[in-house]
């Protein structure tokens, strides 16, 4: 016996296009169903969503195109008909000023740099700072959700909000996995371009450097220097 | 702290995961603050991922995760005790002691706390100094009490 | 106590209890609310206990220790009934007079009265100083004659009869009508309608349903729900139970803020002595009903108070709000049941609207608010304390009539409202109504009642600067737009306080402003902005002082201005000059004394301690 379970579906117009989409669909999922692409930092295809960045902003209606309110279409799941623009003027102010604000966080994390870009920031009005993390959360996420770990979490709260095992020693609940490692966007060897002509930086090559989060910055990593292993 | 303190306060709230803070705060009563061996302790017991339990401890401003002074000074930094002027019986208060907020005085004396209201506005600016309230708070009436408690 | 197995036992047993009380000749109530016991209340508790034992009085006198008075400003506070006397600023010497003279002989002590401070006026009755003359007690009724820890005082002024008129037939669904022809709309702030959130969770997919009082009081300056909690706590249960009922929930929480050690006390004892009584836990009152609730505690966090992150708190976590706008807590909120969450005070209208019909209450207040509301009056102001008003008094009333004005003869400048989500309303603007619409038009809002009276001595990008860094202390850091917003707010705020500001950092200001609102993950990022925006608004002359002349016109922000002394005003009495604690402060005893500058901290000390008013703010 075959037991279906009915799913119900809700008309969501995207920029125009309408389709049906699934119950519990996000509207960020909807969108890459009919090839719209909306720009996002803190989420991987794979993980739950997390929401912090405010990036995939969307402007969303519930209301046959009355009111519009902004959300994140990352978290935003579809429960009746919506309207949604996903490129308004109100969404590229915000987008811009979210743009401006992390990389006056973290000037030397190739993925803000290039969000940045993408927007068309050329000027900083903020004092910057110099954060190798952009608290995304996908080192939590990947190491709570993919590898069963549990051994990063979010720490203390507001500007003082950390990544980072307990006690800031590397856990006996992590798993050597390396994870977190690879997907973290801040570990990224920023491309600091060629100074003089003909110039060789020979930075990518140095893929041996330690992760920018480390030392005693954000987590415990897998080099040497980690008590752990001593 | 004994282990057997920090499961007869867990057994009193049922090990229930909802009462975690509560748990921590009557935890903290004893030593004033919670150590990494409570913590590790209390993860054990109700079975929480350390992670989270020090998620949760570092979340909440009323969890301390170090020693305090022997004498707890919290000021009121409400609005309305801000408008009596709280904010420079404060800057008094750290430069008499050479302390910063959330810091310990170096003879491990006094820990100094900011506290964002505590519900007692008509009488501020106010000052608690070991579970005691002190209204209507000027600098000088602060060091008085602060060289009474020293002594 | 004996437990009550039918509303006839409630009956009986409140009939007894009235009978007791009625044999009383005499009630003298003492305010037991946190602040008067900062001035010592409790001791003056047992000083009188002692001296109406002494006297033989137990039989004729009842002693009641109880929730505030309102009326902070005098506190320590005594009154009798019922004859409605009134002493404030008591202390332990005045115990014994009181007992003799106005207990057994009748006679009104003159010196411990009110004394109005512009006519010299002694005014022996409550109901006849100007701080209560203009108030409506509904929520705050008969608070004054209830011990929170005695159930019996609840009892005597018509306790639990509410849960007991739905228990007599009421079905849930006539509850919630009742409750919607009443107007009650939510106290915390958001002024929701109460019986559209109870219909909402009744009518929500799911057996498990839950309710939660949420008493994370965190504006600073505001104090009426602690009031509430600790002096009258079964009126919330009541108010609790009566939810249960109409929604369908078994379990209820109130959610204490850790700071509120007697608020959770009181409750917690309520809660024991309503499951002893059978008015909590198993088939109440014989009707098949189960219902019990359990006090979590905060820890703080004022972030706790927005109902997502209350919820995450509540299950043991970290405070922080769920980016769950599709879905609202009535549908999924304490793990992911449908969940009821109201604050202490919209709780506390309940049983009142149930006792004297949704007829009686809609009358009270405005079209579109209806009822009370308490305020904490608080700030530069005479008489501060907690006032109850209809919906639709005047921000002039509330300060002026009820709150006496501004004391040393300054004036109103502007008064804070809502908290740090809400805004200054100017001077010129006192005369707008306070309820849940109109302050939201003029870009603060009602908020919970937290309202603070500024003089022409507060500086308004202080204030801006002070909400800001307050909330980015507070913000969870979950999301950009909050957590580096606030950031950089308080950088630009601090520049120009401390002589950096440029006018581009005006304009920054309020770009951020349009990112943060729109675009942050919960209220306290999306409301961030509203202290910034609402003193611009109103008061953008003295940003522009700030970064322009860098001056600040009130005298406040150490870094632009200068303190010194009027030689002319001046007698050399060297007081400063004694207090200084930089030795800052030069002069011969008799002769005008000046500051030296560069040595000069701007502590204030010298003003404050100049009988002569010769220390001046340029």
């Amino acid at each position: 016996m075959f037991v279906t379970t009915e799913v119900s579906t809700y008309l969501a117009e995207i920029d125009g296009f309408q389709m049906k989409i699934d119950e519990g669909t996000t509207i960020l999922d909807a969108a890459h169903q009919c090839g719209i692409h909306i720009p996002t930092m803190c989420y991987l295809e794979g993980l739950s969503p997390y929401g912090g960045c405010r990036i995939c902003s969307v402007e969303v209606s519930t209301d046959g195109g009355k009111t519009f309110r902004v959300a994140a279409s990352c978290s935003y799941e579809i429960h009746r008909p919506i309207i949604v623009k996903t490129d308004t003027p109100r969404i590229r102010r915000i987008r811009k000023m979210l743009a401006e604000l992390l990389v006056a966080s973290a000037p030397n994390v190739k993925l803000a740099q290039d969000i940045a870009a993408r927007f068309g920031i050329n000027q900083v009005r903020f004092k910057m700072e110099d954060n190798r993390c952009l608290l995304c959360g996908l080192c939590v996420r990947i190491c709570d959700e993919h590898m069963g770990g549990k051994a990063l979490g979010f720490v203390g709260r507001g500007p003082e909000k950390k990544v980072s095992a307990p006690f800031a020693i590397r856990s006996e609940l992590c798993l050597n996995c390396g994870g977190c490692d690879s997907i973290c966007p801040g570990k990224m060897i920023p491309c600091q371009g060629v100074k003089e002509p003909g110039e060789l930086c020979g930075k990518c090559l140095r893929l041996e450097e330690m992760p920018f989060c480390c030392p005693m910055g954000t987590f415990g990593c897998f080099c040497e220097n980690n008590p752990l292993d001593q | 702290m004994e282990f057997s303190m920090v499961d007869s306060i867990i057994d009193k709230h049922r090990c229930k995961s909802w009462a975690l803070i509560s748990i921590l705060q009557d935890i903290q009563e004893q030593d004033g603050y919670l150590s990494q061996y409570v913590l590790r302790r209390v993860a054990d017991k109700m079975k929480i991922p350390i992670t989270r339990i020090y998620g949760v401890a570092t979340f909440y401003k009323t969890l301390n995760l170090v020693p305090q002074g022997r004498h707890n000074i919290t000021v009121c930094s409400g609005t309305a005790c801000h408008v009596r002027g709280s904010n420079r019986l404060l800057k008094e208060i750290m430069s008499f002691l050479d302390v910063e907020p959330e810091g310990t005085t170096e003879d491990g004396e006094f820990t100094l706390n900011v506290v964002n209201c505590l519900g007692a506005c008509a009488i501020g600016p106010v000052i608690v100094i070991d579970g005691k309230y002190h209204g209507k708070m000027s600098a000088s009436k602060t060091k008085n009490l602060l060289i009474k408690c020293r002594s | 106590m004996k437990r009550l197995e039918s509303i006839k036992d409630l009956e009986r047993l409140r009939e007894t209890i009235v009978a007791k009380n009625n044999t009383y000749e005499k009630t003298l109530s003492i305010c037991g609310e946190t602040g008067c016991r900062v001035y010592g209340s409790e001791s003056l508790r047992q000083a009188f206990e002692r001296e109406i034992q002494e006297k033989g009085l137990t039989d004729k006198i009842k002693l009641v220790f109880s929730g505030c008075h309102g009326f902070c400003e005098q506190g320590p506070i005594v009154t009798i009934e019922p004859d409605g006397i009134f002493y404030g600023k008591i202390s332990e010497k005045d115990v014994a007079s009181i007992v003799s003279e106005t207990l057994i002989n009748g006679k009104i002590i003159d010196s411990l009265l009110y004394e109005d401070p512009d006519t010299g006026e002694k005014i022996p009755y409550e109901k006849d100083i100007p701080f209560y003359k203009t108030q409506k007690k509904v929520v705050f009724n008969n608070h004054d004659l209830i011990d929170p820890t005695k159930f019996e005082d609840y009892m005597n002024f018509d306790g639990y009869q509410a849960i007991c008129k739905v228990f007599s037939g009421m079905s849930p669904d006539q509850v919630i009508t009742e409750i919607k022809e009443s107007g009650l709309r939510g106290r915390g702030g958001g002024g929701f309608p109460t019986w559209q959130k109870w219909n909402s969770c009744r009518k929500a997919k799911g057996g498990t349903k839950y309710i939660i009082c949420n008493c994370d009081e965190g504006d600073p300056g505001a104090f009426m729900d602690r009031s509430i909690l600790e002096g009258n706590p079964h009126l919330v249960l009541e108010g609790m139970l009566i939810g249960a009922f109409a929604i369908g929930s078994k379990e209820g929480y109130v959610y204490v803020r850790h700071e509120y050690p007697l608020a959770w006390e009181n409750a917690g004892l309520a809660i024991e002595q309503a499951r002893e009584l059978g008015l909590l836990g198993e088939n109440i009152l014989g009707t098949g009903f189960d219902f019990d609730i359990e006090v979590a505690r905060g820890g703080g966090a004022f972030v706790c108070g927005e109902s997502t992150a209350l919820v995450a708190s509540l299950e043991g976590g970290a405070g922080e709000p769920r980016d769950k706008q599709h879905l609202h807590t009535v549908d999924s909120g304490l793990w992911n049941k449908p969940t009821n969450l109201n604050n202490v005070e919209t709780w506390a209208n309940v049983p009142i609207i149930i006792n004297n019909s949704a007829a009686w209450y809609s009358q009270i207040g405005t079209p579109l608010s209806k009822g009370t509301k308490i305020f904490s009056l608080v700030g530069k102001i005479r008489n501060t304390g907690l006032v109850e008003v209809p919906m639709g008094t005047t921000l002039r009333e509330i300060v002026y009539d009820i709150g006496g004005g501004i004391p040393d003869g300054f004036e109103v400048k502007a008064v804070q409202t809502g908290g740090p989500s809400g805004g200054c309303i100017p001077n010129r603007l006192l005369d707008l109504p306070v309820d849940f619409d109109e302050l939201t038009k003029v870009g603060s809002m009602m908020g919970s009642g937290g309202m603070i009276v500024m003089d022409e001595k507060t500086c308004m990008v202080d204030v801006a600067r002070y909400f800001v860094k307050f909330l980015k202390e507070e913000s969870c850091g979950k999301c950009l737009p909050c957590r580096e917003g606030l950031k950089r707010m308080d950088e630009i705020l601090t520049d120009i306080i401390e002589d950096q500001g440029t006018m581009g950092e005006i304009e920054l200001l309020e770009e951020l402003a349009f990112v943060m609102k729109e675009a942050s993950l919960c209220g306290l990022g999306k409301t961030a902005p509203n202290s910034v925006l609402s003193t611009l608004e109103y008061f953008r002359d003295e940003y522009v002082a700030h970064v322009e002349q860098k001056k600040c016109p009130a005298g406040v922000c150490t870094a632009l201005i200068t303190y010194s002394i009027n030689p002319e005003v001046c007698t050399g009495c060297g007081a400063c000059l004694r207090d200084c604690p930089y030795d800052a402060i030069e002069g011969e005893k008799r002769k005008p004394h000046h500051i030296v500058t560069e040595l000069c901290k701007k502590c204030g000390t010298c003003m404050d301690v100049c009988k002569f008013g010769a220390v001046e703010i340029t």
